[in-house]
């Protein structure tokens, strides 16, 4: 029968110490459902405070557990692994968190719909991508996946406030419904793909499927097709969160939809988990998948051919947009295929570390430029949705000059300019590729690129070189955008001038 | 203890399970008198003749108090079995079990300032 272990043999068995920074931030999270309840009219200076010191809390608590950068250790019997890998997610993720609850607080007050719920559901799925960062276990990816998505459905269909005329603007649920319904589609897809890699392998645990995996491959049974079709499901499912085409349908409906601090938050929150939990199971588990030939992983074709349809369809797309929401929307389409480009060079044998640390490096710039480039965006929109489009910022370098300069950068870090965060992340990416032998899906990236500029070009070309039609705009934003802003612009410019800063920090990283 | 025999209590179960409620309404449909009227055959709802279309809106408090229910209702499953194994169970399972109730509460403090349990 089964012994229940004592509380110190479980803490010190599981080693729970080192899922303090996810477990920590749930705790806290649940506290603050009950300080929100009864903050009474004091909640709306009160759940956003919590909220900070919430991610306060658990970034020293990350700092503490991962301080030992090198060593590797797993947690909950092999459930959670707590690597350099995590840690530096954990930080991304973090970061990410804190920019859109400052962005919060002033969009909701604008809005009318400042509810401490906002708060709390921000962090919960904040706290799902950290697990999913950490998941060493499919059945752990899937229960982190539905953590991160489920309040994030929540959160897009928030802003049920009325239009001018009075009426409910219905994008906001929309949006919610649409990710909603496609979301749970595509985490049947993941489920099933779990269990079929489970039925060939007979095990969930990721490091436990690479020992499996030559058994299986070798024997050309039904067992190896279970294990193909399953790693096929399992990109699909994962396919559909970090939205790379041909899943990416609901993207631009939902972004535009949503509100705009959530936009930003799950256009970088849910394409980390996804792109962790990606990495992880192909390059850690299923990197033995391999075809006779030159030591290439057998999924690395699919993953490059998804990758460049990304990058053209992303890019093409986005130059036609006329909304800026849905412009970042199509934008962030692009930069998954990025990092998808980066995951497809992990296929190679050898490269796999190399091809690691640039996707993680382009998931940090990626990170302060969108949050960046969605809090300009903001800044200038109306509350019911309107004036988010790519007219409504002609003129303002004129009546903003700050914020004109600032959306310039975060415009020039989105197409890969030099002496910007983009760039590092572009140039370690395109890296990787060349090394890994991916010559021709760089050169996609590369143009691409160059595509990429026209409509991020026209951003700055409007804001600087058209006159403005009538009045100035009204500043909008209060000390806590211009702080998220700030921070934004800061992480952009260090990581970008100082080059070596980025590629130090993820040089202890290594999942293969 | 075999593993195979502890599946098997779960397959014996799975079987009874559904022939056990079965079989009473077969044995009443063996031996029960066939006398159909018009009246009979008609559809019935709690003694009164059903008004209108069953396709209805329900007011979404409804819903509400179903999904407080049925929270309390799995909380009840979850801590049936806790319950039982009381004595052989050492500190651990005491305080897993009260951190799920601590959930649990959270949630229904939360539903409770919300509002949620007066009928408006």
């Amino acid at each position: 029968m089964f012994e229940s272990p004592t509380i110190a043999e479980f803490v010190t068995q599981s080693n729970l110490a080192s899922t303090l920074p996810g477990t920590l931030l749930v705790a806290w999270t649940l506290l603050l459902v009950l300080v929100d309840l009864f903050a009474g009219d004091e909640r709306e200076h009160w759940t956003p405070l919590g909220a900070c010191l919430g991610l306060g809390v658990s970034f020293v608590a990350n700092l503490f557990v991962y301080a030992p950068a090198a060593d590797q250790q797993t947690a909950l019997y092999g459930m959670f692994i707590a690597d350099a890998f995590t840690g530096f997610l954990n930080i991304v993720i973090l970061v990410a968190t804190l920019l859109a609850v400052l962005m919060s607080r002033d969009y909701l007050m604008r809005a009318g719909i400042h509810r401490g719920e906002y708060y709390i559901l921000t962090l919960l799925s904040s706290a799902g991508a950290m697990f999913m960062v950490a998941a060493n276990d499919l059945i752990v990816v899937f229960v982190a996946l539905e953590l991160l998505s489920i309040p994030l459905y929540i959160l897009a269909a928030f802003r049920s406030i009325k239009n001018d005329g009075g009426e409910l603007a219905l994008k906001s649920e929309e949006s919610g419904m649409k990710y909603f319904i496609l979301g749970a589609f595509s985490s049947a897809f993941l489920v099933f793909g779990a269990a079929l890699v489970y039925g060939a392998s007979g095990t969930t645990n990721i490091p436990q499927i690479l020992e499996v995996a030559p058994a299986v491959v070798d024997a050309a049974s039904s067992a190896t097709f279970y294990l193909v079709v399953g790693t096929a499901l399992l990109i699909v499912g994962l396919g559909f969160k970090v939205a790379v085409v041909p899943f990416h349908m609901w993207t631009p409906d939902v972004y535009e939809g949503a509100p705009t601090p959530v936009t930003a938050l799950m256009s970088v929150t849910a394409k980390i988990g996804g792109f962790a939990a990606l990495l992880r199971i192909l390059v850690t588990a299923l990197s033995v998948l391999l075809l006779v030939d030159g030591g290439v992983a057998a999924w690395q074709t699919t993953i490059s051919i998804i990758a460049a349809l990304t990058l053209v369809l992303g890019n093409f797309v986005a130059i036609s947009q006329r909304n800026l929401k849905r412009m970042l929307a199509y934008s962030s389409i692009a930069h998954a295929g990025y990092i998808m480009v980066a995951l497809a060079a992990a296929g190679t044998a050898g490269s796999a570390d190399s091809a690691t640390q640039g996707a993680l490096v382009y998931i940090l710039a990626y990170m302060f430029t969108n949050l960046g480039a969605f809090a300009v965006v903001m800044t200038i929109e109306r509350v019911d949705g309107g004036g988010g489009n790519i007219d409504d910022i002609t003129g303002l370098a004129r009546s903003r000059p700050l914020l004109a300069m600032a959306m310039t950068i975060f415009m020039l870090s989105l197409t890969g300019i030099p002496l910007t965060a983009g760039f590092v992340g572009k140039f370690m990416v395109f890296a990787a590729a060349v090394q890994a032998g991916l010559v021709g899906l760089a050169v996609i990236g590369v143009l691409t690129s160059v595509v990429s500029a026209f409509y991020y070009m026209r951003v700055v070309v409007n804001m600087y070189l058209r006159d403005s039609s009538g009045e100035l705009l009204p500043a909008l934003e209060t000390v806590y955008v211009r702080w998220a802003i700030n921070i934004a612009l800061a992480g952009t410019l260090i990581f970008g001038i100082f080059y070596p800063l980025a590629s130090n920090l993820v040089s202890m990283v290594s999942i293969a | 203890m075999n593993v195979l025999n502890e599946w098997a209590f779960i397959g014996m179960f799975a079987v009874l399970a559904p022939i056990f409620p079965a079989l009473p309404i077969v044995i009443a449909w063996l031996f029960r008198p066939r006398k159909p009227n018009v009246l009979k055959s008609s559809t019935y709802e709690c003694g009164v003749e059903t008004i209108g279309d069953t396709w209805v809106q329900f007011r979404v408090q409804y819903y509400i108090y179903g999904l407080i229910f049925l929270v309390f209702d799995v909380e009840m499953v979850f801590l049936f079995p806790w319950a039982a194994a009381y004595n052989e169970m050492s500190l651990f399972g005491f305080v897993a079990g009260f951190l799920f109730i601590f959930l649990l509460t959270d949630a229904l403090f939360y539903a409770w300032q919300k509002n949620a349990l007066e009928w408006k």
